[in-house]
Formats: C-alpha cells, sequence, structure tokens
C-alpha cells in the first residue's frame, strides 16, 4: 500500500492528487485544493522507490491518465488532467 | 516513500534563475515574470539535477535514464514549438514576450511529449535525404533540437552557441 499524504480540510469525496514534488502547476493545484479547504490526499510520484513508482504508474494508466502531472483523481473515478480549477469545481459541485 | 536528502537553499535557487535569466535575455527568450512561481521550478531543477545527474523538466516524470530522458532536459525539446503555439513551454518556464510583459497570463498546456509518444512519428529523427547536393557537401549538417540552430562542421558543438544546451541534444541533419 503507498502512503498518501493527507491534507486535512472539508470531506467532501475522496480526491487524490498525483503529483511531482518539483512541478509548479502541481504545486497550484494542491495549493487549490487547500485555499477551498477541502481535504485531500496526495502522492509525489517522484519520490517514490522504484517498486512504488511503476505500481502508481500502471494505476494511473488505469484511471484512464495520459502519464502527465498533476493527475487528480476524484472519487474514485473521475479524472483531472493537470492544472484545470474549472474541471475541479465542476466535479466537486456534485458533492 | 523515499525522503529527499537535497533541498536547495533560496539562494542557490535565486542564483540559478539569475543564469537562466540572463542565458534567456541572451539568446532571446523570455521567462516567466511571476518570481514566486520560478523559484518552485528552481528548486525543480535543482532536485532533479542532484537526483538524475541532469536538469530534467521539474513537470514531468524522469526515467533517470539519461539516454531516454535527453528530450527532457530543460531547455526541453517541444520548449520553441511550444512556445510557438501556447506562449509558454510545459512547466511554463519560459513564456512568449507579451506573458513576460504581464500582458497575458500563462496556462497549462498539453504535453507535447506525451502527444508525439503517442503519434510516434519520430519524422525528425530521420536523415534528410532531399538534397541533390548532399554527396557534394564538404561536412555533414547538424541540427540542435532544442532552437534548431544548424551548423556545417565534422561534429556538433560542445555546447550550443545559441541555447547553450549540451553535444548529445544534436542530430545529424543532412
Amino acid at each position: 500500500m503507498i502512503e498518501k499524504k493527507h491534507v486535512d480540510g472539508e470531506q467532501k469525496t475522496e480526491i487524490v492528487v498525483y503529483a511531482l514534488s518539483t512541478c509548479g502547476w502541481c504545486r497550484k493545484t494542491k495549493a487549490y485544493l487547500k485555499e477551498l479547504g477541502i481535504a485531500y490526499d496526495y502522492i509525489d510520484v517522484d519520490r517514490l522507490e522504484r517498486e512504488d513508482k511503476q505500481a502508481v504508474l500502471k494505476s494511473l494508466k488505469e484511471f484512464g491518465s495520459d502519464g502527465s502531472y498533476p493527475t487528480t483523481i476524484i472519487n474514485n473515478k473521475d479524472v483531472v488532467t493537470g492544472y484545470d480549477v474549472d474541471r475541479i469545481d465542476e466535479l466537486l459541485g456534485q458533492y | 516513500m523515499s525522503t529527499e536528502k537535497y533541498t536547495p537553499t533560496l539562494e542557490e535557487q535565486q542564483n540559478l534563475l539569475d543564469k537562466l535569466t540572463a542565458d534567456a535575455k541572451q539568446a532571446g527568450y523570455n521567462i516567466n515574470p511571476d518570481s514566486e512561481f520560478m523559484l518552485v521550478l528552481m528548486e525543480g531543477l535543482l532536485i532533479n539535477k542532484e537526483r538524475y545527474g541532469y536538469q530534467a523538466c521539474p513537470c514531468r516524470l524522469a526515467s533517470g535514464d539519461k539516454a531516454e530522458d535527453l528530450d527532457l532536459i530543460c531547455p526541453c525539446d517541444y520548449r520553441d514549438p511550444d512556445l510557438d503555439e501556447y506562449g509558454a513551454c510545459y512547466c511554463a518556464l519560459y513564456v512568449s514576450k507579451s506573458i513576460a510583459k504581464g500582458q497575458a497570463e500563462a496556462e497549462p498546456i498539453p504535453d507535447r511529449r506525451v502527444s508525439l509518444k503517442k503519434a510516434s512519428n519520430n519524422e525528425d529523427q530521420k536523415l534528410n535525404t532531399n538534397f541533390p547536393q548532399l554527396g557534394k557537401l564538404s561536412y555533414p549538417v547538424y541540427r540542435c533540437k532544442v532552437c534548431g540552430y544548424l551548423c556545417a562542421r565534422e561534429h556538433p558543438p560542445e555546447i550550443c552557441p545559441i541555447c547553450k544546451v549540451t553535444k548529445e541534444r544534436f542530430e545529424r541533419f543532412i
């Protein structure tokens, strides 16, 4: 089981941001969710050990991610590619 | 999850930013005017340099194999076409003149590397054989994959005189 980092906030639904610790757009995505005050988890994929990284890449592919970052998975089904606050707002509006 | 041992200092980030800014200016490129955002990217570049031995793009996942990652070493092979099409490179480090002047804002863009890999048509890798004079050229022509600089000489230069990338970013063009 790959350890996710949790950020506290209002529990709307399950949100996992697959990010790179070095990426500006990933930081902006995390900052946006924090600003909304919504609880989310994140995984910095570039910091994972080889085996965990492979497992995450495989699961991202299954979600239909194109392998770019950040990839945000909402409620275990909806995929947001890149820093796309409009799409995040739209999806979170359902909860 | 592994722990990153190296955290670049603010001074190191600022030094890299100063160097990049000077190089960009000299070569006719513009960098993102949002200095806070830029420092995040500088930190990422420095971490990647420490981690992989080369400054892989901070917004793409490098494999750690330099030969495989050559195209995403900053400045990446996709910067110029992305600047042409979107006014910013993928991580928004390099931007158009209007964004640099604050007249427009850098927006996230799709990853050209991902779309090219999908198409997997490496046309630009092929040697250009359409030149009738090919056999008569006294020197081969090398092309910098980052900025398009061409030079006719026995070997590519150690450092591209235009965009400063290293020799291995050159391809034989003619």
